[in-house]
Formats: C-alpha cells, structure tokens, sequence
C-alpha cells in the first residue's frame, strides 16, 4: 500500500467527484442540524483543489498536501476549512521531503492529520464531528497487519452512519442539543466520502 | 426562489462593490478580498478593532465600520464565516501599532478561522487580541460544548468597544470593556418564515402557515421550541422573560434595548413588540436608557425579531453614548 504521488492526486479527484455528486446530500444532513452550508463549503473548496492541483507537477507529497491544505484554508471558510485544512497540513509536515509513501509512513500521516483536526477544534470522540469517523478510521489502519480495503470502507461508512444516534457537543448542531439526534453529521459524512475515496484509489491499483 | 440578485455565486463580491460605491468617501476594500475597512486606517495610536462573520446578516458587519466603531469588517460566503488569510488582511489594514481586537460571535467556525488569522498575525508581530460574544440565551451556556451563539448583542460589544478604542485606551482595556459588555449582554430571538441562502436554492427549513419558532439561530438553526403563532405581546414576554431568567434585573437596574428584525419584519411590528417590552420594563422599574430598533443583524430575508437587554453601568452608558460615524449606527 504505498501512496505515490499519482495515487495522492487521484485520491483527491476522486474525494472532489464523490463531494460533487453528494453535495446536495451533505447539504440537506447539514440544514437538518446546522446551517446547510457544509455541502457547498466542501463543493468550493476541493473545486478549487483540483483546479490548482491537477495541473502541476510535483517532486514529493508533501508539497501536493500543502497545497490542498492551503487551498482548503484560504478558500472554504466554516468550521471545516479550517478542519480539513489543518489535517492535510499535519498529512503534508509528516511527509515531508517524501516522493512516496510506504504504508508505515502513510499511517503516521494520517495520524497526525486527526491529531490536527483534534488539536484545533477539541472535539472529542462521540461528540458528533468528523473525528468519530477519523478516530476509528485512523485507530483501525494502525493497528491491522494487513489493511483490507473494503473493511476500510464499510468501517468509516458504519461510523459515519453511528454519528446519526449521538448529541452533538461540538459545532453548530450542538444548539440543538438532544434534538441532534436522529441525523447524521455531515462533517462526518464528508470525512467517510474521504476514506471511502482512498479505498477506491488504492483498490484500483496494486497493494503491497 | 425569488431574489434580485444577478449570480447566487457573486452575491457578497457584488455587495461590497456596491457598499463601496455608495460610500466612497467612508470605505474602502482590500484588493481581492471581501474586507471592508475604514477609509481612513490604519489610525495611528488607536487599537484597531475587526469584526466579521458570514454574510447575510447585513448590515452586520461592515455596516458599523467607521469612525467610534469597527475599524474593518471581513465578509465571509452567506451564512459562512471568512477564511483566515482574509481576517489577516483586515488585521494588518487596521494595525495603527496599539494592537487589534478581534470581534467574534460564537460560531465553531468563525472562531477556528479568526484564530488561525490571530496566529498568523502575532507571527508577524502584530498584537491581537479576541473576545467571542455569546448572548444568545436560546441555548445552553456550557464550557464543555461550544456553548452560545453571538447574535444581535455583537452590534452592542462594536460599538462600547469602538468609542472605549476612540478613547485612546490600550488592547488591554479595550478587551476588558468588550468582554464587560458580553457578560451583561443577553438576546432572545424567534421567526416567522425562512430564508434561502442564494447558493442553495431553497428554504433551509419550513414552518406551517401559522407557526412559529422561538429560539431560532440567525442561520435557521432550529430553535427551542416550535408553536402556533402568536400576538406579539406574547411574543414580547416570552423573549424578555427568558432573557430576565439568565440575567435577573431589579428596580433601578439600567438598560439598553435592542429590538432587533430579522430582514423580512416591518419596523411597524418590531415597534409593537417595543411596545410591550417596554411597559414590562416599567412594570418592573427598570430604567431603559436607549433603545434601538430595526435591522442590524438580520438573516436574509427571515420574518422575525429578537430582544436584547444590554445592563449599563456608568462607564457602558457613557460610552454608548459616544459619538460613531458608523453608516448602520450613525450617533451623535
Ligand atoms: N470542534 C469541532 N471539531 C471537529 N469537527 C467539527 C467541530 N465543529 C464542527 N465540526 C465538523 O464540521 C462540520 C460542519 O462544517 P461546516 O462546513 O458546515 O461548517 P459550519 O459549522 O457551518 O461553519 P460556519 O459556522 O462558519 O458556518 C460538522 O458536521 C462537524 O463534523
Ligand atoms: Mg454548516
């Protein structure tokens, strides 16, 4: 499983199709306990990603994740701008100088990335974010021997769809207190379209 | 979905644009950026002050950019807080070397991107500092989750902190006096009908013909509590009591009042809801000092109003009093 440049840019077009074509999905679970932004956040901001990476060529990872992270800084605002956008920060410091990944690398990338996502918004697990499919996303690929794609995929997307029976103590649904309950959290949403979109890159080519 | 607008992806480009032209000799804005600063900044040896947050709730923010109140105003998408290399932008603008003071309602999302733009500005030597208003007493106050949202009382914290900045006062001061403000400030607000944010197309909820919604967030965050619609001397009561729940008031306390429209209410209605908020403040011997009503932080086009109760004590009064050159907060 070793993430080339290649696969990292694919990764990413892949995530931006998948957050296209579910936008008005992530919209609606984010106008049943937020604001109904998160869907059009998303669809701005990795627009804008692909359109400043897919045309460059680049030496190592670390300068490809930058520019996602900053892009996604500078260009998506709410709450997940900065969210996302510290995570492919810390994904992007944890592979530095790097032109692939092996897998042990690439773990340790993700790592960082939710301990960003953590770091900057304090949210712990079960509090209804992003981190609830993060967390076991992160704790599932460093502790397999071998990782089994699909299980990637039917794991994130289980804990995307548990985040539906959680108050949320975090972000804009918190408002709502008990009445959160009952939907899925569309920041979690968008983070299962994530992995599930780095489960069809790497499915696509060779596994080692 | 009705609007005039030319392109639902253009709405806060086009305003800013049109905010500028209407006020050349006052505004001016950041070359590709959605800020809006006073024309005259930075001022030198007074500590600038920046506000912001998504857009939609106009005249909030740039409406109180001027002289006695915001030094700039950064506008995010609708209803989307800014990103934080905008927010810096505004910082350097308005840094005239005493430092800048950060407004933020309490939104995950404004204060995530107005740290990151704190953060970037001390690495370029750039004292900030930051208070978040939180008035909304819809919500629970709690430190274990994001706790209450900044709504209408925000308008009040620009314009105490602006005229103590005016002053001459340090960062230090001014931000002790924002955050005096924020802790004798509660809002209780309600809707009618919905709003549509542009890019959306569509009402981000729906109520039936004759329902209404206390409690509601000025992004259509539900509210707490979903009833048939009532007089707005019951609507009054409930706002002002729920708001007298969180911060009690006795005889001879001194207010400011705010009632404060959502966009699509008629001034005539939100008089009549001060109608009856102030007969109960009578009723209870309280003083009320000013009061203000209109649209100053609005939700589109969202039927509805809120009160704000803003407790003053000599150095709040005065200072509230203040002359501003703000174009929604004109005082003199
Ligand atoms: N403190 C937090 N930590 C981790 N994730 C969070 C936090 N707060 C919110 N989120 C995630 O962000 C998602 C919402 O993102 P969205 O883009 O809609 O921003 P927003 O909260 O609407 O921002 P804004 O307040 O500016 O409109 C939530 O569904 C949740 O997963
Ligand atoms: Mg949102």
């Amino acid at each position: 499983m070793k993430l080339t440049i290649a696969r990292a840019k694919e990764w990413m077009l892949t995530f931006n199709q998948r957050i296209q074509e579910e936008k008005d999905h992530l919209t609606e679970l984010d106008q049943a306990i937020g604001d109904g932004d998160h869907g059009l956040n998303m669809a701005r901001g990795f627009q804008e990603v692909v359109k400043k990476i897919e045309p460059t060529n680049y030496d190592t990872l670390d300068a490809l994740f930058k520019d996602v992270a900053m892009t996604l800084i500078s260009k998506v605002g709410g709450a997940s701008g900065p969210l996302y956008g510290t995570a492919f920060l810390r994904l992007s410091t944890a592979l530095k100088a790097e032109s692939e990944a092996n897998r042990e690398k690439f773990v340790e990338g993700l790592k960082a990335a939710l301990d960003g996502i953590k770091a900057r918004g304090k949210a712990h697990r079960g509090d209804k974010t992003m981190v609830d499919v993060w967390e076991p996303v992160v704790d599932y690929v460093q502790s397999q021997s071998t990782i089994h794609l699909s299980q990637l995929n039917e794991l994130a997307k289980e804990k995307m769809e548990e985040t539906k029976d959680l108050e949320a103590k975090m972000g804009r649904a918190s408002y709502l207190g008990k009445r959160s309950i009952g939907t899925i959290d569309p920041g979690a949403a968008s983070s299962y379209l994530l992995f599930a979109s780095l489960a069809d890159c790497f499915q696509k080519g060779e596994m080692d | 979905m009705k609007k005039l607008i030319n392109d639902p992806n253009a709405v806060v480009q086009e305003m800013i644009e049109g905010m500028i032209a209407a006020h050349p000799d006052k505004l001016k804005t950041i070359p590709g950026t959605t800020v809006l600063v006073r024309k005259d900044a930075p001022v030198q040896g007074k500590v600038g002050l920046v506000s912001g947050g998504g857009s939609g709730h106009e005249p909030a923010h740039a409406g109180y950019v001027g002289k006695g109140m915001l030094d700039a105003a950064v506008a995010g998408e609708v209803f989307t807080s800014p990103t934080p290399d905008q927010v810096f932008e505004a910082i350097k603008a308005v840094d005239g070397g005493k430092g800048v003071l950060l407004i933020i309602k309490n939104y995950t999302g404004d204060v995530l991107n107005f740290e990151m733009a704190a953060e970037m500005a001390e690495a370029e030597g750039i004292k900030v500092a930051k208070v978040i208003v939180n008035d909304d007493v819809a919500v629970e106050d709690s430190t274990y989750t994001t706790g209450r949202r900044g709504i209408a009382g925000t308008i009040l914290v620009h314009k105490i902190a602006g005229a103590m900045a005016d002053t001459g006062a340090s960062l230090e001061e001014v931000e002790a006096v924002a955050k005096k403000v924020i802790s004798n400030v509660r809002t209780m607000g309600m809707a009618l009908t919905p709003c549509t944010v542009p890019a959306a197309g569509k009402p981000g909820f729906e109520h039936g013909e004759k329902e209404m919604e206390i409690g509601m967030g000025i992004h259509g965050e539900p509210g707490i509590e979903k009833t048939e619609i009532q007089p707005a001397n019951q609507v009054a009561e409930t706002l002002v009591n729920k708001i007298l729940e969180d911060m009690p008031l006795v005889e001879k306390d001194r207010v400011a009042i705010m009632i404060n429209g959502l966009g699509g209410t008629p001034i005539m209605e939100l008089y009549i809801v001060n109608k009856k908020v102030a007969e109960m403040m009578k009723e209870k011997g309280i003083d009320v000092h000013e009061t203000f009503v209109g649209n100053y932080m609005t939700s589109l086009e969202m039927a509805g109003c809120s009160v704000t109760l803003l407790k003053l004590d000599d150095q709040l009064a005065e200072l509230l009093d203040a002359p501003s050159d703000a174009i929604a907060f004109k005082k003199s």
